[in-house]
């Protein structure tokens, strides 16, 4: 038994190796690794870098509107403020929303998919019919009612992203799952009288696994649009929080004046959702050889 | 096929109880008191009293889910709380706006991604090939509304060829329509490049080679007519969420479009309005799909055979 565990432990070592193996290949998926993990520091140590009271909310009135400097690369804002400093801080919020929203939908959408997927029958019927009704009111619209009926801060933007991820997570897990569970090996653990459980943890899933990773990465970048664009109708993160998409809705009544304002935070959401989507189709070529082009 | 039309529209009925009961339920959670939002924060208690008892607003969710359901299939979707005109009036007032946008728009995306799409197939694995992938890969990542943004400071601000906002003429169309055409663009662009390479990897393309037809007619005749399908699903899903989801651009633009407002409408607590808005927008994003498939038929005879045996 305990040599089984160690021969199962190794193939999974072993899987892992080469899946890193052909991701490190991919020169454009390496690249957008390195600047994830650049965003990630600045994302953590946003504190350490920048003194939020001094440095991101304290105004500055005297240097209101300053194209970009040597002094402040991407200009001040309308209150003086330096720009580069308010977008730095903002990576946090981006990342934060786009990774806690698609976790939580995932964590909800891949069971109810699972099940869907392996149950079949009625289950199948009933769950598909509701996540279809929820495809058919536009995800958009969808949060900005969810947004509005919980109330706009940074918490209930997140949840409402993520019920809009539930349905995308489902429909993924579920088209994996009646794929894997025609499978022998799935038909030789229930014959063993296996928990549905069970097999589905231990045996499903795991198959299921590159689809759904491949699929939550890419959806990271879409709920920073999201995101971004809740905040710049005035229904996500309230300024003065230098959330990007409150910054653009900021910079639209300077947009004569000082276009520096408007430039900056857009590039900085762009460059995210980029290098985040890098990474996935690095993710999606290394796991699954046949998709590569 | 008119059989089939027809059992289609009645499964519309379903999805709209479906996403009906959804808004409504939804909504039931919203804080805020309708009868507020009517009178105003001026009202005493009797009259905010009299408006909820005469509105109905007392009764259970399901009741009043019931009368809202009932009154739907009559054309009534209930009373704006806060310029009390018909929210029916007010969505077919806005409506055509936003199909007009959503048109131009698919008009837009149709015309970059096809030809960029077809040449990246074509030309696989050459430099036309990379530009045609670093465009839409730069696009998918691109958000709209600052897209929007940046085309009103170029084009508006610093050149002052095209009007910023409002919805005046031919003019004042073609930057929002840029804005959500080129959104687009990316998927449709990958989509018809990934649908022309199965396609051409077909035998039925060597034989037309071999028989010394030119380029051109294998890649038009017989490649593209086989390769519609993947694209025009992707097309339908573009417009049925542009017709909901161009509340952005709209925004961006001030295009009287029903996204613009329905936001408007969420700002002042208007939830009367919201829900109705939504529940037309379902009915409109199904009459789309379930135009797509009937689309279907038209393209590929087998799919046509398929819709008459079933």
């Amino acid at each position: 038994m305990k040599k089984n565990q160690d021969a199962a432990i190794s193939v999974k070592e072993n899987r892992a190796l080469e899946v890193w193996r052909q991701f490190r290949r991919n020169k454009g998926a390496m690249i957008g690794l390195a600047l994830l993990i650049v965003l990630v520091l600045v994302a953590v140590f946003a504190d350490v870098i920048w003194d939020y009271e001094n440095d991101i909310i304290q105004m500055q009135i005297g240097n209101r509107l300053a194209p970009p400097s040597w002094e402040h690369p991407f200009g001040t804002d309308n209150y003086g403020r330096d720009m580069l400093a308010r977008i730095g801080y903002g990576t946090r919020y981006s990342l934060l929303i786009g990774f806690v929203s698609v976790l939580i939908g995932t964590v909800i959408g891949v069971p109810i998919g699972a099940i869907s997927g392996y149950v079949g029958g009625k289950v199948d019927n009933v769950i598909m019919r509701i996540v279809d009704t929820f495809t058919i009111i536009p995800s958009l619209l969808m949060t900005i009612i969810l947004v509005s009926v919980l109330g706009t801060n940074l918490f209930n933007l997140m949840i409402a992203l993520s019920i809009s991820t539930i349905p995308v997570m489902t429909r993924i897990t579920r088209a994996s799952v009646m794929v894997v569970r025609n499978n022998d090996y799935i038909e030789s653990a229930r014959a063993i009288g296996a928990p549905t459980g069970l097999i589905l943890l231990k045996h499903v899933l795991p198959n299921c696994f590159s689809p759904i990773l491949v699929q939550a990465t890419l959806r990271v970048g879409s709920s920073i649009i999201s995101a971004a664009g809740l905040s710049y109708i005035g229904l996500g993160v309230p300024l003065p929080t230098p959330e990007w998409g409150a910054l653009l809705s900021a910079s639209k009544s300077f947009i004569i004046k000082a276009q520096h304002m408007c430039l900056f935070p857009g590039l900085a959401i762009m460059i995210t959702v980029m290098v985040i989507n890098l990474v996935g189709d690095g993710l999606r070529g290394a796991l699954d050889p046949k998709l590569k082009r | 096929m008119l059989k089939y039309i027809l059992k289609r529209i009645l499964t519309i009925i379903p999805v709209v109880i479906a996403v009906s009961f959804i808004v409504f339920f939804i909504m039931d959670f919203v804080p805020t008191d309708p009868a507020v939002t009517a009178l105003g924060d001026g009202a005493t208690e009797e009259q905010l009293n009299y408006y909820r008892e005469t509105h109905g607003l007392n009764d259970p969710l399901i009741v009043r889910y019931a009368r809202y359901m009932a009154g739907i299939f009559r054309g009534d979707l209930g009373t704006s709380y806060a310029n009390q005109l018909p929210v029916w009036d007010l969505f077919f007032d806005k409506f055509p706006n936003t199909l007009r946008l959503a048109l131009a728009s698919v008009v837009v995306t149709v015309l970059l991604s096809l030809p960029l799409g077809i040449l990246a197939a074509v030309k696989e694995n050459t430099w036309v090939d990379t530009v045609c992938s670093t465009l839409s890969f730069v696009g998918l990542a691109m958000p709209n509304f600052w897209l929007g943004l940046l085309l009103i400071m170029l084009f508006a601000v610093n050149l002052h060829w095209l009007p910023s906002t409002g919805a005046a003429g031919f003019s004042s169309l073609i930057l929002p329509a840029i804005t959500c055409g080129t959104g687009n663009m990316a998927a449709l662009t990958r989509i018809t490049r990934s649908s022309m390479l199965d396609v051409l990897r077909q035998d039925y393309l060597r034989t037309a080679r071999s028989k010394g037809q030119s380029e051109r007619t294998i890649i038009f005749r017989h490649a593209f007519r086989n390769a519609q399908i993947p694209v025009v699903t992707q097309i339908g899903i573009q417009m049925s969420t542009l017709i909901g989801g161009a509340v952005l651009t709209e925004r961006v633009f001030a295009w009287p479009g029903v996204g613009a407002f329905m936001v408007d409408s969420i700002q002042k607590s208007d939830f009367e309005v919201v829900t109705g808005f939504v529940i037309m927008l379902a009915i409109f994003v199904s009459l789309v799909l379930l135009l797509v498939d009937v689309l279907y038929a038209f393209l590929d005879p087998r799919i046509k055979a398929q819709y008459s045996r079933n």
